[in-house]
């Protein structure tokens, strides 16, 4: 007989996890959905003539897009080209890898390659490889991170206090960006003044169409910029509304104004203009950073970025992710790598997306991490948010990997965030641009993102930014006004800020200030990996800052737990326990601690709770109960099994302090017993009286039905294990050489 | 300024100055209070971005040298002048000629560099189709 059977429950089930939301497809070249290697992608070539490039990855000069001139003609360091173009592509890729071959001299190669010819040599690479290289060669040996600082509603006060605790956690770079473009203003003036509460020297950017972020850093309202996005087609660039002419004059423009500046692409943004020529994403983002260095942009922002579902959705897409962000080390450039998009709606999934790069070490690891909760990031979700911040800092403590973050004090967030946000209040009253209450700051001081503050008048942001633009005002009417409001140690730092426009530090390749104002770039910090011993290893006061996050309990927290609750029961010593006669009771071993120095158990009720209700069981069978403590051994097969032999029915309950329990019998093993209740964070009051009636009745010579723990797959060993270790830790010091004592038990009220 | 190392901070305080001359270090918060400064007081100077860009060359970056460069030529320039200039060169937004025009203008005014990318983006555009 033919059954069709009904799709199964496990299928069903996985089809309904957050996995299956996300959307995969399979290759097709012609619309770009391919990784690397697209059977469009051209072979690497180059000929030079009288020192000019005349033909470019099988392409004549006369057949140039503007990509390919401008590349050519810039991009390209001829006096290499020969030398490296004649080197085997499985060659290159083994010098990139290995940490014999100097750093310099992998760069000093690749500068004189085309697009396909890296492009070629990063697909042969395995995700390991990437990493390893990307330990070598990235540019600034202290790794840094970035924050996204935004809010649904452009609330000036709390994108200052959200700016203030960013820094305080570490980030280095503080992006914002807004709702709506006309909002630019307040947002980058608010931004500015909350990133220099606290610590100095954080920069900032306000990511909006070219022309107003232009023009916003030449005010001095941002400090650098970011959203210069350039793309790997020529209908793409032209699609975005800029050559890559007009950018390299955007680059000179925002240098000439002392700003850092880099620049942004990242693969699947030309699979999403439906103009990918049918080229690799990893041919076309090698097109992007040849062509930023070509600019003279000190550094590029990708991994993904926008694009970062499109380039997901095809095999080996995270894959290509990484070696864009390894392509732009190899071009000796910063490496600002993503991770700033929301990528799957699988935990799992977007961890694995981001933790490879952690691991192996970038000048950025995010281009934006979600400072603020995933609601309020107006880029939309990052790919770890406010919500995920601890976790990000227990992960960095386990792997010891440098994520640029430190947890800290709530008491310590919430100070900077008031100085932040008064400081904020005052600078836009002083200059006439919005007024706020007191409600309005303490609601912001405290707030976890904006659906906790008061709402804003819908117009404020709006008036405060036409007021600064109409106005001319500029950094330098932020320092006055903090001045004038008696924020002296703000306005030095926002002072600062226009001093270091001056000196141009910041300008050079990987530039960030850190808390000290010292300048770490290319230049100061360079990245000296050579394999192991070498490059950036964490000093020891850091790797004790990252290894302080919430929740790590001492040895003193737990005597604190446990002192709370000394003296629930009183346990008094009647002399040598002694074998019983009678046939109708049940002996209950304790462990050396019970008691004693432990007086709760990990379910988290008191010893004295468990031990009534384990004898309540026994006594609602109309047995009698006798007490010892067994002080030879901490193990509890060993406990039951010593105070069964003592029994006069041959039938115990063994306990340990911490809470577990078991039923043992004289007869049996010692490491035997008829019931155990092991798990004891899960055990209830009731299974407790349980198993003191289930003890009586095999005294009994009945059969009871045995206790079961209710099921559950809740994480319990990380958890409680580090509690366990503290409490084995104190059974075993009260441990001793010494035979069981019979104990009197006494309830105090 | 020419023997001066990378990084200009904090060493060369006394030294780098604004593009109205102002040494860094002279730029109190006194001073800065005191409605004495205006926007150009507080403008990189173009010797400070040669410096820089010779930084870059020498660190192996001659684009971003060459980058450097171009700001400094550009420091002389009204922030609107380089807002509409950058316009200019945007895809389809100028003739032939007025791209020509702009690449005279920045020539005259001693943005030589400036005015040869120009000449280039010019030369590009009208094989490419980006002309206005």
């Amino acid at each position: 007989m033919y059954v069709q059977d009904r799709a199964s429950a496990r299928s069903e089930y996985l089809a309904s996890r957050p996995i299956s939301e996300d959307n995969l497809v399979p290759e097709d070249p012609a619309l770009g959905l391919v990784a690397f290697s697209s059977p469009f992608d051209p072979q690497p070539s180059l000929r030079l003539q009288d020192g000019c490039i005349v033909e470019l990855d099988g392409k004549a000069q006369a057949d140039f897009d503007m990509l390919d001139e401008f590349i050519a003609r810039h991009g390209i360091d001829v006096s290499v080209a020969e030398e490296a173009m004649a080197t085997a592509t499985v060659d290159f890729a083994r010098m990139i890898v290995d940490p014999g071959v100097p750093r310099s001299e992998v760069t000093r190669l690749a500068s004189g390659m085309t697009p396909a010819k890296i492009a070629a040599t990063l697909a042969l690479l395995t995700p390991v490889e990437i990493l390893q290289a990307m330990q070598k060669m990235r540019v600034r040996r202290t790794p840094s991170i970035q924050a996204h600082v935004t809010n649904r509603v452009d609330h000036p006060l709390l994108i200052a206090a959200d700016a203030a605790s960013a820094v305080a956690l570490g980030f280095r770079e503080l992006e914002t960006t807004v709702p709506v473009l006309r909002h630019a203003p307040s947002n980058a003036l608010a931004l500015l003044i909350g990133s220099q509460v606290g610590q100095p020297g954080a920069l900032t950017q306000c990511s909006v169409e070219e022309r107003t972020e232009l023009e916003l850093g030449m005010r001095g309202l941002t400090t650098y910029a970011e959203t210069v996005s350039v793309y790997g087609t020529e209908q793409v660039f032209v699609d975005g509304d800029d050559t890559p002419w007009s950018k390299a004059f955007l680059a000179s423009c925002y240098a000439s104004r002392g700003l850092k500046m880099r620049f942004t692409s990242g693969s699947g943004a030309e699979v999403l203009m439906g103009a990918s020529e049918g080229k690799s994403m990893l041919y076309l983002e090698a097109r992007c950073i040849a062509l930023t260095r070509a600019a003279g942009a000190q550094g590029v922002q990708n991994g993904g970025i926008d694009g970062v579902n499109v380039t997901a959705s095809v095999p080996d897409g995270m894959r290509e992710v990484i070696a864009e962000n390894l392509c732009v080390m190899l071009h000796d450039l910063e490496s600002c790598s993503g991770n700033d998009t929301l990528m799957s709606a699988s935990d799992i999934r977007r961890t694995a997306h981001t933790f490879p790069l952690l691991l192996a070490g970038t000048d950025f690891l995010f281009s934006g991490f979600g400072s603020v909760p995933a609601y309020d990031n107006a880029f939309g979700p990052s790919n770890m948010n406010a919500e995920d911040l601890d976790d990000y800092l227990v992960v960095q403590r386990d792997w010891g990997f440098e994520g640029g973050l430190r947890w800290r004090d709530d008491a310590d967030l919430v100070a900077v965030r008031r100085r932040a946000a008064e400081a904020c209040r005052a600078v836009f009253e002083a200059l006439g641009l919005a007024e706020f209450s007191d409600e309005d700051v303490d609601a912001c001081v405290r707030a976890h993102g904006s659906l906790d503050v008061p709402a804003l008048p819908p117009e404020l942001p709006e008036v405060a930014s036409e007021r600064v633009m109409d106005a001319g005002l500029t950094a330098l009417d932020a320092v006055g006004a903090l001045h004038e409001r008696g924020y002296e140690l703000e306005a030095e730092r926002v002072l600062e800020m226009i001093r270091q426009r001056l000196l141009g530090d910041v300008l050079q390749t990987s530039a960030i200030l850190n808390e000290d104002l010292q300048v770490l770039s290319s230049l100061t910090d360079p990245n000296d990996y050579a394999g192991p011993g070498t490059g950036y290893r964490m000093a020891p006061d850091r790797r004790n800052e990252v290894a302080r996050v919430r929740n790590v309990w001492s040895a003193a927290d737990l005597a604190l737990e446990q002192t709370r609750s000394e003296g629930c029961v009183l346990l008094r010593d009647n002399g040598p326990a002694l074998r019983g006669e009678r046939a109708d009771e049940v002996v209950i071993g304790l462990s050396p601690a019970f008691g004693r120095d432990i007086w709760v158990a990990l379910n988290g009720m008191t010893v004295a709770e468990v031990l009534r209700a384990v004898l309540a069981g026994v006594e609602a069978e109309g047995l009698a109960a006798r007490l010892i403590r067994v002080r030879r051994s901490i193990d509890l097969g060993s406990i039951g099994s010593t105070a069964a032999r003592l029994s006069g029915s041959g039938l115990s309950v063994g306990l340990q302090a911490k809470g577990t329990a078991l039923i043992h019998r004289a007869d049996l093993p010692p490491l035997a017993n008829l019931e155990l209740l092991s798990i004891a964070p899960r055990i209830t009051p009731e299974l407790y009286r349980q198993l003191g009636c289930n003890a009586a009745r095999y005294a009994k010579g009945l059969v009871p039905e045995p206790l079961l723990l209710p099921e559950s797959s809740e994480p319990l060993g990380p958890r409680y294990h580090a509690r366990v270790v503290a409490l084995v830790a104190t059974e075993r010091r009260l441990a001793e050489n010494a035979d069981p004592i019979e104990l009197g038990a006494a309830w105090p009220t | 300024m020419a023997d001066l190392s990378y990084p200009l901070s904090p060493g060369a305080r006394a030294q780098v100055r604004s593009a109205t001359g102002k040494a860094v270090d002279e730029i109190t918060l006194d001073v800065a209070v005191s409605d004495a400064l205006g926007p150009r007081d507080v403008a990189v100077s173009a010797d400070t971005l040669r410096l820089q860009a010779g930084f870059a060359e020498r660190g192996g970056n001659p684009q971003l040298g060459e980058n450097l460069r171009r700001a400094a030529e550009l420091v002389a320039f009204d922030d609107d002048e380089l807002l509409r200039f950058y316009e200019m060169l945007r895809p389809a937004r100028s003739s032939a000629q007025e791209l020509d025009s702009l690449a005279a203008e920045l020539s005259e005014r001693g943005a030589q560099r400036c005015a040869e990318l120009v000449r280039e983006a010019r030369a590009v555009y009208v094989r490419r189709g980006l002309i206005a």
